[in-house]
């Protein structure tokens, strides 16, 4: 079992190292170009799939296009400021279930891999977005 | 031979009944089946409710599991269902074998789990679930025999957990801390209580991370009673699990459970299948 621990302890100090690289989230997604290449991207996955696609259909695409890359920059730190609709504001009425909200992480996971975004990168941009969740679902 | 078709039968109709099977949780956050029939991870039952139903879904999963030892093996089935991500219903049968004694003790346990607030991944707090496992021993004659007092018995217990996205190098990071009230001796296949009882509020606590959104590794530990004064120790276990969809996981294990009925240094290997749908 010591050797578990030591195996644990090994993880946790690699966390120091890997974060000695010192770009930003933003640049490690190549800035505004990645992010207008992955939110392509999860609007394509989006767009072919049937359990989601209705909550879109009153949607103008470019706006939420835009909206989103302007969010997310801001979100991974980039040199955006997010100044459209609230959260809240875009989502009441869409009665959005917990079910529909993860199918969606699960889409944007899909388009993270197309864009052959690494698996610890998709980790911390979940979870800037994880928190948001409260502002989308059920209202 | 027949537990083995059994669960051959479960996962083809977990295969031809895909497309009803819930999935409104992201995969790999219900965790898998632990060896009382609870949604956990092997040893320890955890917050998260068996089975990917959402507040909106149910599900039922069905499992198996064999633990090897070096003097004993035990085998595992049951199933949980999933009431809307707030009850979670289960049943197991346990099949302890010990060949030295040319004999079989068999246990069932049932039991609930309640969740009392949160969500692994989302909620600022761990989520936290309450939950009861009633075991009966089919024969008590080996648990008299060793001195149990009795061969039935419940345990209780308050489980804490969280899921922290990228929170290690970029790995997802899992804990659990389960606490128990129980007064049962090896799982209660031994029986319940005894002339050393003592404390019965036992710890337990599991940790994983994610390399993948398929695969965790982590350990596991469970406090353990010593009520029959047979030098019973807590146990530990060190595990993979893959998760490759929502419609089956696949866990093994490296297990150390200490010494069992005056047999010491058991080690060995686990291995648990689980269907969901």
């Amino acid at each position: 079992m010591k050797s578990v621990a030591i195996f644990f302890i090994c993880i946790i100090l690699l966390n120091g190292c890997t974060s000695s690289t010192q770009l930003s989230l933003y640049q490690q997604l190549d800035g505004k170009a990645g992010l207008a290449r992955l939110v392509d991207s999860f609007i394509y996955q989006i767009g072919n799939d049937e359990q989601v696609i209705h909550y879109f259909e009153h949607s103008n695409i470019a706006h939420f296009r835009q909206g989103f890359i302007t969010h997310m920059c801001m979100l991974v730190e980039g040199p955006c400021k997010y100044d459209g609709d609230s959260m809240v504001a875009i989502h009441t009425g869409m009665h959005i279930t917990e079910k529909d909200f993860n199918h969606v992480v699960d889409l944007l996971i899909n388009a993270m891999n197309a864009q052959n975004i690494n698996h610890n990168l998709q980790n911390k941009i979940l979870s800037r977005m994880a928190p948001l969740r409260g502002e989308i679902i059920k209202i | 031979m027949k537990k083995i078709k059994c669960v051959l039968a479960g996962l083809l109709l977990v295969t031809s009944f895909s497309s009803l099977a819930s999935d409104g949780k992201l995969l790999a956050t219900p965790g898998v089946s632990q060896i009382e029939g609870s949604g956990g991870g092997g040893i320890v039952p955890w917050a998260q409710l068996a089975g990917y139903a959402s507040e909106d879904e149910f599900s039922v999963n069905g499992f198996c599991s064999r633990a090897d030892v070096t003097d004993y093996t035990l085998d595992v089935c049951g199933a949980q269902l999933n009431l809307f991500n707030r009850l979670e219903l289960s049943y197991a049968q346990q099949q302890f074998d010990v060949p030295a004694l040319d004999t079989e003790i068999e246990q069932s346990v049932t039991g609930a789990k309640i969740r009392l607030y949160g969500d692994i991944v989302y909620s600022d707090w761990p989520q936290l679930s309450l939950g009861i496992q009633h075991k009966s021993l089919d024969d008590g004659a080996v648990a008299t025999l060793v001195g149990a007092q009795d061969t039935s018995g419940t345990d209780y217990y308050l489980a804490a957990s969280k899921l922290h996205l990228g929170a290690i190098a970029g790995y997802n990071w899992f804990w659990n801390v389960t606490t128990r009230y129980s007064e049962a001796n090896q799982l209660g296949l031994l029986g319940y209580g005894g002339s050393n009882s003592s404390a019965k509020v036992l710890f337990e606590g599991s940790t994983a991370l994610f390399f993948s959104r398929e695969i965790a590794v982590g350990m596991e530990y469970r406090q353990k009673n010593n009520n029959l004064n047979l030098g019973e120790q807590d146990w530990k276990d060190l595990f993979i699990a893959w998760m490759p969809n929502k419609h089956i996981s696949v866990t093994a294990a490296y297990l150390d459970l200490g010494s069992i009925a005056g047999a010491d240094d058991q080690t060995g290997w686990y291995l648990s299948v689980t269907g969901y749908w």
